[in-house]
């Protein structure tokens, strides 16, 4: 009993509650006429899709730069690679490679000068991320109409110039990373092994990193930075760096999303996608002040599991659609949560 | 000569974003090829639709817990009765007046809950409002998605979807259509005044000026300069902060019912949302800064935001040919001006903060050297 007690302490209610939510979710299903496999398949699929844009809140987290509600500059760096390695007509994965590599430099400096900006208005950063981002894709819808692309894949038809809302990448790199030793199991189960490896390699080298000497000063710097400054670790430089890796990790992302998904989304396309992922990474457990890879894997399993199964369950069991506001109620009520606990914590 | 420009110096800064605004105005509205009578029309109404809206965030500021996001409770709380009465077909200032009443105690309630919410986020309120706003637009499309008419009766099937349950999209508020606006007829020449509504803001106005003076206005103060210091004195802080929140999400309901029967339909899933980002932009656009907010700040905000607003689509067809880009831009400029103010505000602090710990430590040095 006392290790239940103690188990639910530590998870804290609302994450038992969603992953209780999820598994009810899965038993239901086969009973209304949804195939677990499919549905299965399709949990998979999305969670390769999602995993690296839910890492790269990591690093930010762990410097005390806080949630990174400014990860559409780094997409946009990404969406940057993806358009321009589509206007190349790279195919395979060499076109996925060339989107990442054309991508880097873009997230390296927009990072570098989010980092800067940070440094200047600690305490406040989530909110001014949050409005960074907003400004950023407003600016590149501009951009995205008047930048010189000419490729007939990605323009408007009409008017022979602006890149069109959606760019479908199935001619190009489609799933090209997840069909690497990718297996069938059945009809409708399949998994996308490379896109797995990927990430996981990713998630690896994060942890790893962050046992390094810089790894270590970067927690310190979040944890403690009184502890930090007496100690000789240069705050500010930590901050940047948390910050630059975080919008790389962004940037590759959105890379990994869109071969997967098989469209490249401008516009307004990259507007909300920080909080799905900043959702996702509270839902595994992370706090605004701490987070490491098991809440990464585990948050993005049950986020986008709820995100997979509820329209199917739900709209086969009452004939009615929900999982748009039950999508908004828990991701949002889950970073309210966070938001809310963390300065219980500290107080 | 120093002293001169120090001052200059500290004004520029402090006005650097509505500085910014009329310079980019002054470009684009000759380029818009407007003329002087649509502009002036077109501010009147705009300044008579979302000056009470922008009001309803003053309060928050001078109990210094920033600016409030969760307004958008409010405008939800606003909708609501909207669409009762409208359910209701009661007609004119007594259908608003109506839906006034019908949204106070939701709006009270939503405002409570904000206010306790954001007690437990001290030093990130702003966040979490913004926040909370969406996690309750959650909660209000849950309600009138799937609450209004199959468990809350609406009478009228005008309003509902055509599944017998769940608010439309779009509702025509034709029976409240600007029946505050022509209560009291009033044009001079060809420019029509909406006199009523600048009667009720003006009514407003003073309520604020006389609030700031009451005892609970002072303890508001007290609280948004030093939470600790209020507390100290015998202020109870928590309970202050939650009415300023409750009261700026009561007044928030009658700007959005006000800017409503304007506009004269009603986006049930989206007007709320835009509410929010459009009057905070607003009040930084007049200057204000997240501790500090004027109503003359409001107004001058209301007025040049606005004429962006107006001026920008044109201005960017005229330019560059394609009305999208003015479009786009507009948007870019809703959010870069929020971004703009609130990292001038944050940058300020954090200079004043390192100022203070660099007077604390050559004092230290000073005592140190004394002995």
């Amino acid at each position: 009993m006392e290790r239940i007690s103690k188990f639910v302490e530590r998870a804290g209610w609302p994450r038992i509650l969603i992953a209780l939510f999820l598994l009810s979710l899965f038993v239901i299903a086969p009973f209304v006429g949804v195939r677990l496999d499919s549905s299965i398949n399709d949990t998979l699929v999305r969670f390769g899709m999602n995993g690296v844009l839910v890492l790269a809140m990591v690093p930010m987290v762990q410097s005390g730069c806080g949630l990174n509600f400014g990860l559409p500059l780094g997409i946009i760096s990404g969406l940057i690679g993806a358009v321009t390695s589509v206007e190349l007509e790279v195919t395979g994965i060499v076109g996925v490679l060339t989107a990442i590599l054309i991508a880097t430099p873009f997230a390296l400096f927009l990072g570098w000068c989010y980092g800067c900006l940070l440094n200047r208005v600690k305490g406040s950063e989530m909110m001014i991320a949050t409005y960074v981002g907003f400004s950023s894709v407003a600016l590149m819808c501009i951009m995205w109409l008047v930048l010189p692309y000419s490729s007939p894949n990605m323009v408007w038809g009409y008017a022979g110039k602006g890149l069109r809302t959606t760019i479908s990448v199935e001619a190009f790199w489609q799933n090209a990373v997840s069909r690497i030793g990718a297996f069938r199991i059945n009809e409708f189960l399949a998994v996308p092994t490379g896109m797995f490896l990927v990430f996981l390699a990713l998630c690896l080298a994060m942890s790893l990193f962050m046992k390094t000497r810089t790894g270590t000063a970067m927690t310190i710097v979040g944890s403690n930075p009184d502890y930090a400054r007496a100690s000789g670790v240069n705050i500010n430089k930590m901050r940047t760096l948390s910050v630059v890796l975080s919008t790389w990790l962004g940037a590759v992302g959105i890379i990994m999303y869109e071969q997967s998904f098989g469209f490249i989304q401008l516009y307004m396309g990259p507007f909300y996608m920080a909080f799905p992922a900043v959702a996702a990474i509270l839902i595994g457990g992370a706090s605004v002040k701490k987070a490491g890879m098991i809440n990464v894997i585990v948050g993005t399993i049950l986020f986008q599991g709820i995100l997979t199964m509820t329209p199917s369950v739900i709209n086969n069991m009452i004939q009615t659609d929900m999982s748009e506001v039950i999508r908004i109620i828990v991701s949002n009520g889950m970073i309210l949560y966070a938001l809310t606990r963390a300065t219980k914590v500290r107080s | 000569m120093m002293d001169n420009w120090k001052k200059i110096k500290l004004f520029l800064l402090r006005n650097a974003v509505p500085i910014v605004f009329i310079l980019v105005s002054a470009v684009a509205i000759p380029l818009s090829q407007f003329s002087v009578d649509y502009l002036v029309q077109e501010l009147l109404v705009r300044l008579s639709r979302n000056s009470f809206l922008v009001l309803s965030l003053l309060v928050p500021i001078l109990a210094g817990m920033g600016l409030n996001f969760g307004m958008v409770l409010g405008a939800m709380a606003g909708q609501l009765g909207l669409i009762f009465v409208s359910d209701w077909n009661i007609v004119g200032v007594y259908g608003l007046f109506l839906a006034a009443l019908i949204a106070t105690p939701l709006a009270i309630f939503f405002g409570w809950i904000c206010g306790e919410v954001l007690n437990k986020a001290r030093g990130r309120e702003m966040v979490t409002s913004y926040i909370l706003g969406f996690f309750v637009n959650g909660v209000y499309q849950l309600a009138v998605l799937y609450g209004l008419g199959a468990v809350v009766p609406i009478r009228s099937a005008k309003l509902l979807l055509s599944r017998g349950y769940g608010i439309r999209n779009t509702l025509n508020l034709d029976n409240l259509r600007k029946c505050l606006d022509d209560y009291i007829p009033f044009s001079i020449g060809e420019i029509w005044i909406p006199l009523a509504t600048f009667a009720v803001i003006a009514v407003f106005c003073l309520f604020i000026i006389w609030f700031r003076r009451t005892k609970l206005g002072q303890d508001m103060r007290a609280t948004g300069q030093d939470m600790a210091v209020a507390e100290a004195s015998g202020i109870r802080v928590m309970r202050t902060r939650v009415l300023s929140i409750i009261i700026s999400t009561v007044l928030a309901s009658y700007g959005q019912i006000i800017f409503l029967q304007n506009v004269g339909t009603l986006n049930t899933y989206n007007s709320h949302e835009q509410a929010g980002v459009f009057a905070i932009a607003s009040l930084l656009v007049g200057g204000a800064s997240v501790t500090r907010a004027s109503i003359l700040n409001v107004f001058v905000g209301v007025i040049l935001f606005h004429l962006m607003f107006i001026v920008s689509p044109m201005a960017g067809k005229y330019l560059t040919g394609d009305a999208q880009i003015g479009e786009f831009f507009r948007v870019f400029v809703s959010y870069g001006i929020i971004s703009l103010a609130l990292v001038l505000h944050a940058w300020r602090r954090q200079a004043d903060r390192d100022a203070a710990r660099s007077v604390q430590r050559s004092a230290v040095a000073d005592k140190g050297a004394e002995k």
